[in-house]
């Protein structure tokens, strides 16, 4: 190697022509590939919750099904659909709303600490996305967000009910990481299946589903409030649990469901 | 002729980087408990280190030595970047379960190895050999551990059913020990014991020799 190459002035020169040369390659790699990867992206939200929904199906385009969801905003302090006006005060495109980023910025979320919690995901946006599926004026099957603290990561899903706003239709997480074979078996399409005809509310309209530890008695009155726990996952189930009552509780979608309950989807 | 030969070919056997030269084992460990993300893993190390080993020959003659280490670091990373933007772009579904471990490749230490080894001293067809030669080396042991792993601990071979576990009514109990992490030492340990039984001249020199018929004393 020419000792030449050890001087202050060629040590820079090679150091900058080397960061332009490698920032022009990563920039064009990112900018030209960025509509793609968000094309992907919105594919994976839409086919998630098309699957929550149990609205999938072979040898249809994901963006064909989807063409029949609603999505509509909802302001989760007042329990009602948020209003244009309001969304467009706040800077909220119904489309392209981001509840993950919302929860993260201070106008548009509240704090939650201790017993406000239980779902542990520390901040709550105010606004959420809801997923309409409609026949004629009537919503037949409504998908809402859920996400919350398992064992080691937060958990984020979709939850499917009916008309009722209490059975579920489906439920599944599509980000998570618990440990695998574990409470990783929250992805197991067999568990998964037994959340179908669950009741979420019990009479009193407090969100009771829980998951029952060492399976679910049929004898037992509240068996349809009941889903099995994941064996080997006790604080996954947990988390699971409460992230669903959190949700569609009174501090989540609660009021919202509520609300529609009475008045209908006007 | 049989330089390219031992170059290409030499680090799937007899010097394999991560039997031999025990690099690379961190994401040995994380990414091999499923074998399509071991194989997008290993495709995609094999061609960052081919190209980092490439660029870095191409200019190893105007490299300064104090800042070699940075240098080779920059051609690594945009090439991982750039990896990582394509998977992102192509096979969404894999780039999720890959996650973070394609932006490790940057601190995989067969790529830096390589570069510093090897590519500051050849040229850059040699150097793309010897690259795409390690990264064969890497991925050969990849695809073992994630062939045991995936069908132990999950009763499947690239996500399709070979057991049928009792979980889906089947009979196999699956190793749940398999899915987790430790279990690609134990599988790693396995394959380097295999292999230098075949070839001995891998196996190191003990560094301590036990003394024969030493009586342990009573202390004084």
């Amino acid at each position: 190697m020419a000792s030449s190459n050890d001087s202050i002035k060629k040590t820079i020169i090679v150091a900058l022509s080397l960061c332009l040369v490698c920032s022009i390659f990563v920039a064009a790699a990112a900018v030209g590939l960025k509509p793609i990867q968000n094309a992907n992206k919105d594919e994976d939200r839409k086919r998630n919750i098309l699957s929550a929904a149990g609205m999938l199906q072979d040898g249809k385009s994901v963006d064909e099904i989807f063409a029949s969801v609603e999505t509509r905003i909802v302001d989760l302090q007042t329990g009602e659909f948020a209003s244009a006006e309001a969304l467009k005060a706040e800077g909220i495109n119904p489309e392209t709303f981001d509840q993950k980023a919302a929860a993260k910025n201070p106008s548009l979320s509240i704090t939650l600490s201790g017993e406000d919690d239980p779902a542990g995901i520390k901040r709550r946006s105010n606004y959420a996305s809801v997923y309409l599926v409609m026949s004629g004026d009537d919503i037949e099957r409504i998908i809402l967000p859920v996400h919350g603290y398992g064992l080691w990561s937060t958990m984020y899903g979709f939850m499917a009910l009916e008309s009722d706003y209490n059975t579920v239709i489906g439920f599944g997480f599509y980000d998570q990481a618990e440990t695998p074979g574990l409470g990783g078996e929250v992805d197991n399409p067999n568990w998964k299946a037994l959340w179908k005809g669950k009741e979420v509310y019990n009479d009193q309209g407090q969100a009771v589903i829980a998951l029952a530890k060492g399976g679910v008695d049929s004898s037992d009155p509240n068996a349809s409030h009941k889903v099995d726990g994941l064996s080997g996952a006790t604080l996954t189930s947990r988390g699971v649990t409460h992230l669903v009552q959190y949700w569609l509780g009174k501090e989540g979608f609660g009021p919202f469901l509520s609300h529609l309950r009475s008045e209908g989807v006007q | 002729m049989s330089d390219v030969k031992n170059v290409l070919f030499g680090p799937i056997l007899s010097n394999n980087p991560i039997a031999l030269q025990i690099l690379g084992i961190c994401s040995a460990l994380a990414v091999t408990s499923s074998l399509s993300v071991s194989l997008v893993m290993a495709i995609a190390l094999t061609l960052v280190t081919a190209f980092s080993n490439f660029f870095i020959a191409i200019i190893r003659n105007h490299i300064p030595n104090s800042i070699r280490i940075i240098v080779q670091m920059i051609i690594i990373a945009s090439l991982v970047i750039v990896v990582d933007q394509i998977l992102k772009a192509f096979a969404f579904e894999i780039s999720k379960q890959l996650s973070v471990f394609v932006g490790l490749i940057i601190t995989n230490c067969i790529v830096m190895g390589r570069a510093e080894a090897f590519a500051m001293k050849n040229g850059p067809g040699m150097s793309f050999l010897d690259g795409i030669g390690n990264g064969l080396g890497y991925s050969v042991m990849l695809i073992i551990v994630a062939f045991f792993r995936e069908l132990l601990g999950a009763g499947k071979l690239f996500g399709v059913e070979i057991f049928a576990t009792v979980q889906n009514g089947g009979w196999y109990q699956p190793n749940g020990l398999m899915l987790l992490p430790p279990s690609a030492f134990f599988v790693i340990g396995l394959v380097i014991w295999a292999l230098r039984a075949y070839k001995k001249e891998q196996v190191e020199e003990p560094e301590f020799k036990i003394a024969a018929n030493s009586r342990a004393q009573e202390a004084l």
